[in-house]
């Protein structure tokens, strides 16, 4: 074999292991140059290691790195930036307060005569800007630019580094739909210039939409590899998962009772700092018992809060005005141990920040907030015999993988973290279920199980509040969708929204 | 298997480095330790006197452990056990007529309870006001220190000595010294620390209290939004970290002393630190800990007189290695868990 390639990226037989992981074990990969490639996958499927090794961040333990056809050994990402590779994170690597212009600046700012030249930097900027259609206002802090301006500020950085090749990580995970589109019709613009492009997501339909090839990892390797235009989306979902799933679970028309599961009134939370903006104001809604109610927004503008304030009304910190009621009852001075008790389960947003003891085995989170119920304690006492076989049953119910109470929870994958959860929060027979981003980072077999158990738990008579930022759990399973911007309720729609609308409100038109 | 052999091998790691310190000052490094291990261990007076050092170490260790599995920091055990005894001391001076079996039990309550409000307020200061317990808990440790010079030297002074020590206790006061150990006070408060750790792991491992405090420790959000009251949790475990230091009190007042004695204690509650860490915070790893500490602590104690170049400094500096290694072993599992992804 010739170690000579036209291609853009080519990775032959990376291999990586932490302890005794093997994220990586031989993966090749082929990137073309001059196209938008695909790179899709479960979480902890490997696929964000293999663009960290490609990235300098870590070195492989084995296999080799070819850049524009040339063999790379990098020792940090200094070195793939230098060869042309540049990489956005998920989160942004943004300073708040500076400019676009110092922020695309900081790393590598222009020195003449000991100071910085930003009026030589500006000229080249506006021309790339022009060049590849990215307007960019560039005195303004950052902080205050809207998200899909940020983003085109993190990708200007990487054009003003000269790179060629452009990692995108889950790009469009914080953007409207409107904004998406806006993105990739950016990117196709990119590549059409010479660039190209690779793009790690779990979203099937924008690499469908979007690429021009896709490769699929699994369990530390590539699973496939196809031009997209020889592929459909179900095709891509069993390969991803390694076996058939349903993408698109039939959500049975709701029977709502006329009880009421939860009701809020004129919540409001003022902001930290004197004059700044409310980070909720005035939100009233209501949720009936067998009635799935769904908040669509771009993350940030309140929906956190939301739940906060909901499940912590007597903190000051989560509330400031307003009225929390429950199944009938004002619960706005409880504290949260009671209104749990009521029978209010509750998936958080943050799993691993707000959901589990990830030290601690799967058996004693099966058991957080409900130690003191009744199945679980006697006079103080913990029932350890109860709980392993309660435990053990709701593992086997949920398909928590592997079967092994004793085992940290911080060693589960994403998905299986998030059935325990789920298991855990069903065994209080809900009445009441406030699920915030049920399926984030949740791997497409784990989304139709959460899907599914979310429906039933609807049709066994609970209410249930949905929060997302992923528009496909919303349309799926809400009964009503609320739309919230700016910490407001900014519109309400019934079932069978189209997705345009929905967006436009989204971003407060 | 790991988890047993690590913090060992950390000890002997601590011991060589000691004794090669040992023999840059001249002393051969075989005798060193063979003087620490006929000092620690070598007469039935020498074991005495280290299950005597170890007995505190038992309580503080455990009021460190505690508070570290709730997620916080307690440094205040000096100060928690100095109000112990000192509670313990006056309840005997002032009522010396009390029988023996009601005596001791009312002494030990003062002691517990003198411990537990000083453990409660820091606790209680970070629950309601969010200021942190390492900064609260140091300067309570001089509170205390004044609270006990006050009382000893100014409302129950002892004026029968030149000494900076309390009036004696009531005869009824005193527990039982085993006979077994040639006069080493080794008094019931032993048996009362092992029944008490054991105690403690129950507490922390078989009920829902301590079930919760584990919780907040290992993640409070998590633990709040399960709808556990965090605050509370941290009240109770500073509140049983104060009592378990109190307790020092009956070893030295009701086993020892008769009486309070103003630096009795040789930093007790900051050893009871390094006693948790080598015990992972366990009580059994804190009981086993303690004898270490124990034994060390008494062998160390006679190498000034035993050898000729090792000083009393020099002997701290053994001391302090050990805990140092013990310390550093700790930061190493946590780096290394660390730079894992």
């Amino acid at each position: 074999m010739s170690a000579e390639t036209t291609a853009a990226v080519e990775l032959r037989g990376l291999t990586k292991q932490f302890g005794s992981v093997v994220a990586n074990a031989g993966v090749n990969l082929r990137v073309e140059s001059g196209t938008i490639h695909g790179v899709i996958g479960e979480n902890g499927a490997g696929k964000s290691t293999a663009m960290k090794m490609l990235y300098g961040i870590f070195p492989p333990d084995a296999g080799e790195i070819f850049v524009h056809g040339k063999k790379c050994v990098w020792s940090s990402p200094a070195d793939a930036i230098a060869a042309g590779i540049g990489m956005v994170h998920q989160h942004f690597m943004l300073a708040g307060p500076y400019s676009a212009l110092d922020n695309i600046l900081l790393g590598a700012e222009p020195v003449r005569c000991g100071v910085i030249d930003r009026r030589w930097a500006r000229t080249r900027l506006e021309s790339l800007a022009q060049q590849y259609g990215l307007p960019v206002d560039w005195d303004s802090p950052i902080e205050n630019l809207p998200v899909g301006v940020q983003q085109r500020i993190e990708i200007l950085k990487l054009l003003y580094r000269d790179a060629r090749i452009l990692i995108l990580d889950e790009p469009t995970a914080v953007l409207t739909p409107q904004e998406t589109k806006e993105l990739f019709r950016n990117l196709k613009k990119l590549r059409d210039e010479g660039k190209t492009i690779i793009l790690i997501t779990h979203k099937l339909k924008e690499v469908m939409s979007f690429t021009d090839r896709i490769t699929v990892f699994r369990a530390g390797k590539v699973n496939g590899e196809m031009p997209t235009s020889e592929t459909n989306l179900q095709d891509l979902a069993n390969l991803m998962v390694g076996r058939k799933v349903v993408l698109n679970i039939n959500v049975p028309p709701a029977h709502t009772r006329d009880e009421l599961a939860m009701e809020v009134a004129a919540l409001s939370l003022s902001g930290t700092v004197a004059g700044s903006r409310h980070k909720l104001s005035d939100v009233s809604l209501s949720v009936k018992r067998g009635e799935i109610v769904g908040i669509a927004g771009v993350e940030g503008n309140g929906q956190s809060e939301l739940v906060q304030a909901i499940l912590h009304p007597r903190d000051p910190q989560c509330r400031t005005s307003g009225t929390v009621r429950f199944l009938g009852q004002d619960v706005t001075s409880w504290e949260a141990r009671r209104i749990r008790d009521l029978g209010v389960a509750v998936i958080p947003e943050d799993r691993q920040r707000e959901g589990l003891l990830l030290e601690r085995p799967v058996s004693e989170n099966f058991l957080l907030g409900l130690e003191r119920s009744q199945e679980f304690s006697h006079a103080g006492f913990l029932n350890s015999k109860n709980l392993r076989m309660e435990a053990a049953r709701a593992v086997e119910e949920y398909d928590v993988r592997p079967r092994d109470l004793m085992i940290p929870a911080g060693k589960l994958s994403g998905g299986n973290q998030q059935k325990l959860i789920v298991a855990r929060e069903f065994q209080r027979k809900p009445r009441v279920l406030i699920a915030a981003q049920p399926t984030r980072g949740v791997d497409v077999g784990a989304i139709e199980f959460i899907h599914n158990r979310i429906v039933r738990a609807r049709d066994d008579g609970a209410g249930v509040l949905l929060v997302s930022f992923e528009l496909e759990d919303v349309l799926t399973l809400s009964d009503r969708i609320l739309v919230m911007y700016e910490g407001r309720i900014a519109a309400e729609f019934t079932r069978g929204v189209s997705e345009r609308e929905l967006g436009l409100k989204m971003a407060g038109s | 298997m790991r988890k047993f052999l690590q913090p060992i091998l950390a000890v002997v790691f601590g011991l060589a480095l000691g004794l090669g310190v040992t023999r840059i000052a001249g002393e051969n490094p075989w005798h060193v330790l063979a003087i620490l291990g006929k000092s620690a261990f070598g007469t039935g007076y020498d074991f005495g006197m280290t299950l005597f050092y170890s007995t505190p170490l038992i309580f503080t260790g455990l009021a460190v452990a505690v508070p570290f599995q709730a997620g916080m920091f307690n440094i205040g055990a000096e100060g928690q056990l100095t109000l112990g005894a000192l509670a313990a001391a006056c309840i005997g001076a002032l009522w010396p007529g009390v029988p023996w079996p009601i005596a001791p039990a009312f002494a030990i309550v003062a002691a517990i309870l003198a411990g537990s409000i000083w453990g409660a307020i820091p606790g209680w200061l970070r629950a309601k006001r969010g200021s942190h317990e390492v900064i609260n808990t140091i300067m309570l440790n001089f509170v205390a220190a004044g609270i006990a010079s006050y009382v000893t030297l100014y409302l129950l002074k002892n004026p029968d000595t030149q000494n900076p020590e309390t009036r004696s206790i009531g005869a009824g006061y005193l527990i039982h010294q085993f006979a077994l150990f040639g006069g080493a006070p080794v008094s019931t408060a032993l048996p009362l620390a092992l029944v008490v750790a054991a105690l403690i792991w129950i507490l922390m491992w078989k009920t829902v209290v301590g079930y919760e405090m584990r919780a907040v420790g290992q993640n409070e959000s998590a633990a709040r939004s399960a709808g556990i009251n965090s605050g509370r949790m941290r009240i109770i475990a500073m509140a049983v970290a104060g009592g378990l230091a109190g307790l020092v009190g009956v070893g030295e007042v009701l086993g020892n002393a008769g009486k309070f004695r103003l630096g009795f204690s040789p930093e007790y509650g900051f050893m009871g630190i390094a006693v948790a860490l080598l015990g992972r915070n366990q009580p059994g790893g804190v009981v086993a800990a303690a004898l270490l500490f124990g034994a060390l602590h008494k062998g160390t104690a006679d190498l000034d007189l035993e050898t000729e170049h090792v000083t009393r400094e020099l002997s701290l500096v053994l001391q302090a290695l050990v805990i140092l290694s013990v310390s550093a072993d700790g930061l190493w599992s946590w780096m290394k868990k660390r730079n894992e992804p």
